[in-house]
């Protein structure tokens, strides 16, 4: 286990850990402030790709495809919200839970009818191709370099819109107490509507920005979701400072573990069995910690104040 | 008048049998089954579109009998497939039933099919258990034993002179058999520098490619298909590995549009066919396909095509009685249709005897992808299992 592939798989843990906080955002607030259990963030995601996708082969530029499919999800989120949510944020949590995991389907469907159910094409954008050394005998792909710079971006605006802003105050207090925060005279269906766009906007970009990476298909959204859900469970629900430390903390994991656990063992056991089980151990590391987590601290990491 | 409306009723339902039994001489009922939903659907599109193209091209008939081909989606689950063949095998009373992507449906199906001594043709399908002590004289298969894909990629290093391969494959049935088929052809010629199995469905292979860069493999061998194939390559290519990339059931027709930029000039997954394949049929196949369902056609669509010809064949051979079981069977054995791959022959477990091609993938006339036919890798390449099966004939 040489020093530089601790570092490579450092950087993919890194990578991988930041474009799950790209989704956990979106969906720890949603759920954490409106009280909406939101499966379909994942279709969110998967539309997103799409979107990207889609404009890079009608304007030939993947740049320019990006960054089209963030407002693209942004309107769908809305829409998503207006129509068919807007109903839901009185009713109980099956309620919720029936009604987005249908859109799962719904969008699922709605992919293979537009797309068909063969993955799309979407290449990476050219000043991106290739790969980078950053000391030399390690080499990174440009382009998750840049995944790692734009979710840390995000991160750093989300913490001065979060903090700093009155529409941030508003998030804040909405994850607080949000009965308080409609008896105090804001709008707080708009505000519903604004976070739901936020986070769906969100979950585009994290769809967009790995779009050149992964397949482009229908149902990419759903092995995502289930680790965005795990993410927010870790950080605290509501917690944009939660979600970032539990995606990272998760990706790290995740990645570091499939990396060296089935070596480890294979040292350890030196039996052919020892891949096998070592590839099912890195698995559940994640569900793993989760549940150590949940059970020192069954709010979460980090739980908003106040609650 | 009671008694006269019983003794009319009677009356009409006998001749509406009469009816029945005397159609099923001149129609033939197929029960078609495959993967639909999910992102293994496209898999089931191209095998079904094969299927009724080879209909289609036999005049609308098989063996000069009208066709009634039903068709359901068994959604990847066995339990679902189960509950289609039951309704095909006994309210539908079909004649043939055809189909059938995955192992785990086939597993699933296999035994009722074969016990109601109807003949069942995998379009794609090809278990071990089936070709090795468990076949069965219903049985026939117009694609491969599953063995023979990794198997033949194997083959294809070997003559490429590779010395080391680092395999990587998810971690379930499949892809277990797929690392223990590559190891079967690859080992006395060469080393395994590494072995990663994953999760399913895994979106991210960063740390497996990470690996493969630290190991010193000379090549690397995946079974990743469908999406996983297209994530891992998507993430290959832009990895800075420039190492030779070997794989089964992976970089097929059905993930080149996906991927057919960053595989151009390297390797498809081996196969016994490919779209420029020279023979009558595959060029009439090629013609056809694209103008009637607009994409160009993946192995998966060959299979299905061959099924119609194979069941024509053996219809012909009974001049139409369906009920002639062993006349069927033997003319099904003697498989003496057009292949779309040329030769076709049975070997005595009923899977294809064939020459497995390393294939390239190269660009078309009009700039997509695709694959053109490579090196011969095996010829009259056989499972590995057919010694298992105690048929012989």
């Amino acid at each position: 286990m040489s020093t530089t592939l601790l570092l490579i798989q450092t950087l993919n843990g890194l990578q991988f850990g930041v474009m799950l906080f790209l989704m956990a955002a979106g969906l720890t607030l949603v759920f954490g402030i409106m009280n909406l259990v939101n499966l379909a963030h994942g279709s969110l995601y998967m539309m997103g790709a799409y979107f990207a996708a889609a404009a890079t082969s009608w304007t030939g530029n993947p740049l320019l495809g990006i960054a089209l499919a963030i407002p693209a999800a942004l309107i769908l989120g809305l829409l998503v919200e207006l129509i068919t949510l807007r109903t839901l944020y009185q009713r109980d949590h099956l309620d919720q839970v029936l009604c987005t995991f249908g859109l799962i389907l719904f969008f699922n469907e709605l992919a293979r009818v537009l797309w068909g159910s063969a993955a799309i094409p979407m290449a990476i954008p050219e000043s991106f191709t290739g790969f980078v050394t950053i000391i030399p005998g390690l080499i990174y792909p440009k382009w998750r370099l840049a995944i790692i710079v734009v979710g840390l971006l995000v991160a750093l605006l989300l913490y001065v819109l979060i903090t700093h802003t009155r529409l941030g105050m508003l998030i804040r207090a909405g994850a607080s107490n949000r009965a308080m925060v409609g008896a105090l005279g804001v709008n707080i269906s708009l505000l519903f509507t604004l976070v739901f766009g936020l986070g769906a906007a969100l979950a585009g970009l994290a769809g967009a920005m790995v779009a050149p990476l992964l397949s482009v298909e229908p149902g990419m959204g759903d092995p995502i979701l289930i680790l965005t859900f795990v993410v927010i469970v870790i950080g605290g629900i509501g917690s944009i400072r939660g979600a970032f430390i539990a995606s990272l903390l998760v990706g790290l994991i995740d990645t570091v573990g499939r990396a060296f656990l089935p070596a480890l063992l294979r040292e350890a056991f030196q039996t052919q069995s020892a891949n096998t089980v070592g590839a099912a151990l890195a698995s559940m590391l994640i569900y793993i910690l989760m549940a150590a987590v949940l059970f020192f601290r069954p709010r979460g990491l980090f739980p908003p104040k106040g609650r | 008048m009671k008694k006269l409306a019983s003794a009319l009723a009677g009356g009409v339902a006998m001749a509406a049998l009469g009816i029945a039994s005397a159609a099923a001489q001149d129609s033939v009922k197929i029960g078609y089954m495959a993967t639909f939903s999910g992102p293994p659907g496209v898999l089931g599109e191209h095998n079904r579109d094969g299927f009724l193209l080879g209909i289609e091209h036999l005049g609308g008939k098989l063996g000069d009998l009208e066709v009634e081909v039903l068709e359901a989606d068994d959604q990847l689950k066995p339990d679902v497939g189960k509950q289609i063949i039951d309704r095909y095998l006994q309210s539908d009373r079909v004649d043939f039933v055809v189909g059938i992507i995955f192992s785990n449906v086939m597993m699933a199906v296999y035994e009722d099919v074969v016990k109601s001594e109807t003949f069942l043709i995998s379009t794609n399908a090809g278990p071990s258990p089936i070709a090795g002590e468990s076949c069965s004289e219903f049985f026939f298969s117009t694609s491969w034993q599953n063995d023979q894909l990794h198997g033949s990629a194997a083959l294809q290093a070997v003559n490429d002179g590779v010395g080391s391969v680092f395999l990587v494959a998810p971690n379930y049935q499949a892809g277990r058999d797929a690392v223990t088929g590559f190891k079967r052809e690859f080992e006395g010629n060469g080393t395994i520098a590494g072995e990663i199995l994953t999760q399913i469905n895994q979106p991210d292979y960063s740390a497996e490619i990470a690996q493969i860069a630290a190991s010193g493999a000379e090549a690397v061998f995946i079974f990743l298909p469908g999406g996983m194939g297209v994530n891992f390559i998507k993430q290959y290519a832009s990895s800075g590995i420039d190492l030779p990339l070997y794989s089964g059931s992976t970089v097929d027709g059905t993930t080149l549009p996906a991927i057919g930029e960053e595989m151009m000039g390297g390797y498809s997954s081996p196969n016994f066919w490919a779209p420029d394949m020279d023979t009558p049929v595959n060029q009439r196949f090629m013609a056809d396909f694209e103008k009637t369902y607009g994409y160009i056609p993946s192995v998966y669509a060959a299979q299905g095509y061959d099924a119609a010809a194979l069941i024509d064949s053996a219809i012909r051979a009974v001049e139409g009685d369906l009920s002639d079981k062993d006349g069927i069977r033997d003319a099904l054995r003697r498989a003496e249709f057009d292949s779309i791959r040329g030769d076709f022959q049975f070997g005595n477990n009923h899977f294809p005897v064939q020459d497995w091609y390393a294939g390239e993938v190269i660009s078309d006339d009009q700039g997509r992808a695709t694959i053109a036919l490579g090196a011969l890798v095996a010829e009259d390449y056989q499972d590995a299992y057919h010694q298992d099966c105690p048929m012989q004939w």
